[in-house]
């Protein structure tokens, strides 16, 4: 039972790892394209 | 493209789901590691995707050393950054696995784990490198950092083979013994992890071409400023370090 710990700890650990970085990527989507429209209105 | 890449997301998003169906339902248990060997569907494929951008990443950099060819440093960065990515997971998983099997996090010393260990660092610095060097040479040097970065994979691949470590043999090559049904669904979970890896690699790069239109976009604003914009004719490759 306690070995099922690490399974789900390794898969839950995993996942978290790629949302952590999938996250970085749409916040510098967003503040790119902030920019973008901000270099627009000028 | 752009209409390609939803229909691949949700392919993906079931093919993830199936193969983690497939991982932790139907797959036989282990023998003597008991359930706690199902890691190996998500530690083993991640390795394996890792070692495939690193090697995407040197073929990139030689090519980039040869012809300078932007979208080809592109390639390069992206598939350096997604592959840290995934050998973090690699370098995560493992000691979650190394625990209950082994008794311990991390085995001091041990080659297979070491040089893992040194990759990821070796990486790690490319992409730190390339994000806060300024000189007009970084894409070079970052490619140079590369090509030799990219040594360390087979060391890292080949190293059970001719080290002793308390790393187990390789599934595939090894002169192990693996079930079919096991073989098939860490296949499963290794071509679902490709295709994931292929959408994030792919947003990635649409990310930094952006990245480097904001970038000339903002170079050709300064020299407008300063009155230059009709001189001013800017390649893409020089608009980022």
């Amino acid at each position: 039972m306690n070995a099922i710990k690490f399974l789900f700890a390794a898969y839950i650990a995993t996942w978290v790892i790629h949302a952590f970085y999938l996250g970085t990527l749409v916040r510098r989507f967003s503040r790119l394209r902030e920019q973008l429209r901000e270099l627009g209105k000028k | 493209m752009k209409r390609f890449f939803p229909i691949l997301s949700i392919l993906t998003a079931i093919l993830l789901a199936y193969a983690l169906y497939q991982a932790l339902v139907v797959v036989p248990t282990d023998a003597l590691q008991g359930d706690v060997y199902r890691i190996i569907y998500y530690h083993v494929p991640s390795a394996w995707t890792a070692f495939l951008l690193f090697l995407i990443n040197f073929v990139a950099s030689i090519i980039y050393l040869i012809r300078r060819s932007p979208k080809v440093d592109i390639v390069a960065l992206v598939c350096a950054e997604v592959g840290v990515v995934f050998c973090t997971v690699v370098l995560v998983t493992g000691p979650i696995w190394a625990r209950p099997v082994w008794g311990i996090w991390w085995a001091p010393g041990d080659i297979r784990l070491t040089s893992t260990l040194v990759l990821w660092l070796i990486y790690v610095s490319y992409l730190v490198l390339r994000r806060f060097s300024t000189s007009a040479q970084t894409q070079v040097l970052a490619a140079a950092l590369a090509v030799f970065g990219a040594l360390d994979v087979p060391l890292v691949y080949f190293s059970i083979w001719f080290f002793r470590t308390q790393h187990p043999q390789p599934v595939i090559g090894g002169g192990g013994s693996m079930d079919p049904r096991m073989l098939r669904v860490l296949l499963i979970n290794w071509l679902a992890f490709l295709c994931f890896a292929f959408l994030v690699c792919w947003s990635r790069y649409r990310l930094e071409v952006l990245h480097r239109e904001v970038d000339q976009a903002h170079a050709l604003e300064s020299l407008a400023g300063a009155g230059m914009a009709e001189k001013a004719s800017l390649p893409l490759s020089r608009s980022a370090p």
